[in-house]
């Protein structure tokens, strides 16, 4: 019986050894398959990027490790050349990186807009207003609690600058609290509290059967959130895998992508989540 | 209540009709939290049994540090270990970080203290009288331990339950080290923290149900051959 055990113990063990040798082929891939594509979290819990890594990964051969973060993460690994293409939403925070040297070939790829979500009540009476800073403005003025990401996410970047627009200081004001969280957490920090919060309109769409909140404010030019995908700069980084970075980038551009980036979602939501943006101009 | 049991219903549904996605993940997790148990066993008991019998400076210093890492966050250690896997980081040249090794090798972090905490009491709970016997009876030291070890395998197998059921829980590291890639280093944990971003509570009760089936079952295996031998 004692003898038992251990040989059972051993057996077990050496067969757990012998399925890391056989089981992980990835021990064996060369380095130069990998792309580390960091991005935000909207991308891929919208469902959008299982759609386009598998096609791309097909075209093309290279292996993506598509690593869902906020913008503002998602830019400073790109900043340590721990990432080898960005495709993310926070125009003020890309021009900045890539004036300062971080990133080459900044393309536009697509758009949705930003929408002010809240309790069907609308205790701070904004709905139906056309001016975004306007309506969080009058939220701060009432009082009324509004959530923010507070984690330098797009949508927290695209947030701080209405409130600058407003004129409202929020920090630190008790009608003012943040999640730090994603943006389907936040949204669901937001509906148990009978909150206000800036969301994107792919993630609420997605959620919205178990939210029990309204779209209060839509439709304002501030709102508009534009994705854009950054190559990370070779010559700063020897590292980053440029030739598959590039191909990244010029996948999501390409026509067939761009169209199926506008086909996203319509059969699930009756609309698209994502409007193709690539070849246009440019202003942000 | 009703999500509650239409997540258990998932759960069933997606087992019974060996859903690849499902399976692939659920094989994922069990392995990278196998092997790094199995590693940290090597380790802990090792590290364990040496601080319970061996007597130097600083001893009790070495004991407090290893009870405070049997507490130590996993995602502290999954930041450290980022910082070192970083291809720019010292250990970049591995190219490991975001594969699954870097998930085993963070958990293995983690369990390793809390193998070595429980090994480092239970070995040294035997009485010294025990020790000595052995001893007198002509074993060399390597034989004392060997048998020390096997006297103390009761607790041992605790330990092994804790450091197993330590990892296969752990979310923080393994989103970190692992980033939560499809197909590749995606695991019941960071599976359920993004399908409740996604919004798909059901999906994600469904796999926290079959994470906990899955280590109920390994349990139950562990606490069968440790009871078995009690009525000696």
């Amino acid at each position: 019986m004692k003898r038992n055990w251990t040989r059972i113990l051993v057996v077990a063990l050496v067969a757990m050894g012998l399925m890391t040798g056989l089981t992980f082929p990835a021990f064996a891939a060369p380095a130069q398959k990998n792309l580390i594509l960091a991005t935000t979290t909207s991308t891929q819990d919208s469902g959008l990027l299982d759609v386009l890594i598998p096609i791309f990964e097909k075209k093309t051969g290279y292996f993506v490790k598509t690593i869902a973060v906020g913008s503002g993460q998602a830019m400073a690994m790109g900043q340590k050349g721990e990432a080898d293409v960005l495709l993310v939403h926070s125009p003020a925070a890309e021009k900045k990186f890539i004036a300062d040297g971080f990133g080459i070939d900044r393309l536009i790829v697509m758009h949705n807009d930003f929408i002010i979500v809240g309790p069907p009540s609308d205790p701070a009476g904004v709905k139906g207003m056309k001016s975004a800073p306007e309506a969080v403005r009058q939220i701060a003025a009432k009082g009324a609690l509004f959530l923010s990401r507070g984690d330098n996410s797009g949508t927290h970047a695209k947030e701080k600058d209405l409130w600058k627009k407003a004129g409202v200081n929020p920090e630190g004001q008790k009608f003012y609290q943040q999640t730090g969280l994603g943006m389907g957490q936040t949204l669901n920090v937001a509906a148990e509290k009978k909150g206000y919060t800036l969301a994107d309109r792919g993630t609420y769409l997605s959620l919205k059967k178990n939210l029990g909140m309204d779209i209060l404010v839509e439709g304002d030019k501030t709102l508009l959130n534009i994705y854009h995908v950054i190559v990370v700069n070779p010559e700063k980084f020897p590292k980053v895998n440029a030739p598959a970075a590039r191909a990244y980038a010029d996948f999501v551009v390409s026509k067939d992508v761009q169209a199926l980036i506008g086909k996203f979602g319509v059969d699930k939501y009756g609309s698209p989540l994502f409007f193709p943006d690539a070849g246009k101009p440019d202003n942000d | 209540m009703e999500l509650i049991l239409e997540g258990i219903k998932k759960a069933i549904w997606l087992l019974v009709t060996f859903d690849p996605e499902v399976l692939g993940i659920t094989w994922l997790s069990l392995k990278v939290s196998g092997l790094a148990t199995f590693f940290s066993l090597f380790i802990g008991i090792s590290l364990g049994t040496v601080v319970a019998l061996a007597r130097f400076p600083g001893r009790r210093l070495v004991v407090s540090l290893i009870n405070t890492g049997m507490g130590v966050p996993p995602v502290v250690v999954g930041l450290f270990v980022t910082i070192f896997l970083w291809r720019n980081g010292p250990l970049g040249f591995f190219e490991l970080l975001y594969t699954p090794t870097a998930i085993i090798l963070a958990q293995a972090v983690i369990a390793t203290p809390i193998v070595a905490g429980i090994s480092l009491a239970s070995i040294q709970k035997l009485p010294e009288a025990l020790r000595l016997q052995i001893l007198a009876l002509g074993a060399t030291r390597v034989q004392m331990v060997w048998m020390l070890i096997r006297e103390a395998r009761l607790p041992l197998l605790a330990a092994v339950m804790a450091g197993f059921g330590g990892v296969i829980s752990e979310v923080g590291a393994s989103i970190m080290v692992g980033g939560n890639i499809k197909g590749y280093t995606r695991v019941l944990t960071t599976a359920t923290v993004m399908e409740t971003g996604k919004g798909n509570f059901d999906i994600a009760i469904a796999l926290g149900v079959i994470l906990l089936i899955f280590t109920f079952c390994i349990n139950a295996i562990l606490t069968g051959i440790q009871q078995r031998e009690r009525p000696r």
